[in-house]
């Protein structure tokens, strides 16, 4: 360390102490490593049932797409909420825009690990889920990857602006509560979209995660279960839509979280 | 630029505004036309009450807040806009910073070290304030004290030429308080620009090359401590011996410059020439044989200059011996 900084070191340097306080969160690691667990096994009970109102239902798909959403829901949109928050009441954070990091990077350092952590689980639900499940080799990889990159920067942002109205890590429970229920109610995770009436399912399709979440499924299975599957080149059609959606609701939560975060408590 | 930079002084503020929250009578204007320079290796003292602007300014000069308007510059740059190539060369402690509780010392220091260039080790950094024995202690085990002397190593890791503190010693025992206020001389004789905030007089009139007292959101008072000083009178008091009766005082000799008090037996002199009133009174006692009680004579502190200051109304203080 004799030279300058670098955006990169910077980042590293956040990164690794962010890091070593998510491991010392026995809260925040039973949060990233047990419940996606739990709720995983709640999701294939629940899509089971499911099934069998809704006739040609993809329970494998459905599970796959919902499990890998539920674990960057918690592990980077809960978990993120009460890291800025928590860094924020301990004056973490006004000492943090004191040093060479800039404001962009201090929040994507404490993000890393979280995010790191979801990428972990996701890619293991992946792998673990082909294998147990016999699933077919995803149709489009890029597309999923592109909505495993603008899921994450969408929670990310997301949980900037809910830790703008979280006063203390203990209020994060409630202020994380409202898109908690509508992500997993609304956008396919524990409720299958092709199991509601086509107009409410038109709906949901709008709401602010659904579209990202989308595209991991019609990129690994053709489809988001409301049309035929489609190989590689059909895919970018079907996922068009789903993709401007969630570039634009990204694109909303950044401009949300640059206008209202909070770099102090407020007084 | 760099090579430029030599020329301007560290720190300089011209025609500061601060306000907080809308104009009109809804806002606060927390610094109100500040003028400001700090000159390459001095030590600056903005001393002030609570709520007098100093976190304020302090806040602009490190680029944390905008001006409402005005001009600020340190080395030469903009703190706001010149951001990426000033912060490398300052160093800065607010008056209220935190690190992570769950961190031990060494992991704070690691961190700051890879956010700052040409950083010092983390053990000579957490060595220069005494902390290299709890390095593997987490902070939250740390008293008040000790973490505002981890605050100050952070601020020093990267050697800044300009190194802002905001009540450094707050909340530091007198021994603590010692050993910080040698660190601060070692830091200045070594030739880093020292400017702090402080409310502790002693520590202006210890550190300070010069001081600037800030009331209501401007400098009221600035220069040397002894420059500040010869705007305020020094006092004499002493007490008549009964049997000359209330109206002893009017047997006082004519004392120019001084401007006497008389509360009963008790008098109290200001003058601005304490020597000259001081030999005047003793002659005139040692004539009439007269024995002065509880004699006390004393140049102005800076603590009185400072009283006299914040009793006064902002509004009505001119604004005298520019920090400039």
């Amino acid at each position: 360390m004799t030279a300058a900084t670098t955006p990169a070191g910077r980042l590293l340097a956040l990164g690794r102490a962010e890091a070593t306080l998510l491991r010392r969160n026995r809260t925040a690691m039973f949060m990233a490593l047990a419940l996606p667990l739990v709720l995983v096994g709640a999701l294939s009970s629940i899509l089971d049932q499911a099934a069998e109102r809704t006739p040609g239902l993809d329970v494998d798909a459905n599970l796959i797409a919902g499990s890998m959403g539920v674990v960057l829901l918690i592990v980077v949109y809960c978990n993120l909420t009460t890291a800025y928050t928590a860094r924020r009441s301990e004056l973490v954070l006004k000492r943090l825009r004191t040093g060479e990091a800039t404001d962009t990077e201090i929040l994507i350092g404490t993000a890393a690990p979280s995010i790191a952590l979801a990428l972990v689980q996701c890619l293991l639900l992946g792998v673990g889920g082909a294998l147990l499940l016999d699933l077919p080799v995803p149709v489009n990889p890029l597309l999923m990857l592109l909505g495993v990159v603008l899921t994450t920067a969408l929670l990310a942002a997301l949980a900037a602006v809910s830790s703008a109205v979280t006063k203390t890590v203990e209020s994060a429970g409630i202020t994380t509560l409202p898109l908690l229920l509508v992500a997993q109610l609304g956008s396919g995770l524990m409720v299958p979209l092709e199991s509601l009436p086509d107009s409410v399912a038109d709906v949901c399709r709008l709401l602010p995660t659904t579209p990202a979440l989308q595209l991991l499924r019609i990129g690994w299975f053709g489809t988001d279960g409301s049309a035929p599957s489609e190989g590689f080149a059909g895919t970018w059609g079907q996922g068009a839509v789903p993709l401007l959606l969630a570039a634009v609701w990204t694109a909303v939560a950044v401009w949300a979280a640059r206008r209202w975060f909070r770099w102090e408590p407020r007084r | 630029m760099t090579d430029t930079s030599r020329s301007h002084p560290a720190v300089e503020a011209r025609g500061l505004h601060r306000r907080y929250g809308p104009s009109g009578p809804s806002g606060f204007e927390a610094v109100r036309g500040l003028d400001l320079t700090v000159a390459r290796g001095e030590l600056f003292a903005l001393l002030g009450t609570n709520g007098a602007g100093k976190t304020s300014t302090l806040e602009v000069l490190e680029g944390l807040a905008a001006p409402t308007a005005g001009e600020v510059r340190v080395l030469g740059l903009d703190p706001a806009r010149d951001r990426a190539a000033l912060r490398p060369r300052i160093g800065i402690m607010l008056q209220e910073g935190g690190f992570p509780g769950e961190l031990t010392l060494a992991e704070t220091g690691r961190c700051w070290a890879g956010l700052t260039s040409d950083a010092r080790t983390v053990d000579e950094a957490l060595d220069l304030v005494g902390l290299l024995p709890k390095r593997t202690v987490r902070v939250k085990q740390l008293s008040g004290g000790e973490r505002r002397r981890l605050d100050l190593a952070m601020a020093l890791l990267g050697r800044p030429e300009v190194l802002f503190l905001d009540e450094p010693s707050t909340g530091l025992d007198p021994e603590a308080r010692a050993s910080v206020w040698r660190l601060i001389r070692d830091l200045r004789a070594a030739g880093t620009t020292v400017l702090l905030t402080t409310h502790y007089l002693e520590e202006a009139e210890e550190l300070a090359d010069r001081l600037a007292i800030m009331h209501g959101g401007r400098v009221v008072a600035g220069g040397t401590v002894d420059e500040v000083l010869a705007d305020h009178p020094a006092r004499i008091s002493f007490e008549l011996p009964e049997r000359t009766g209330p109206h002893a005082a009017l047997d006082l000799p004519a004392l120019p410059g001084a401007d006497p008090r008389i509360d009963g037996r008790r008098i109290t002199l200001r003058t601005s020439d304490l020597q000259g009133t001081l030999t005047e009174l003793l002659g005139w006692a040692a004539r009439h044989r007269v024995a002065l009680g509880r004699l006390d004579a004393r140049s102005a502190s800076l603590e009185e200059a400072f009283l006299a200051i914040a009793a006064s109304d902002a509004a009505t203080l001119p604004q005298i011996g520019r920090a400039a």
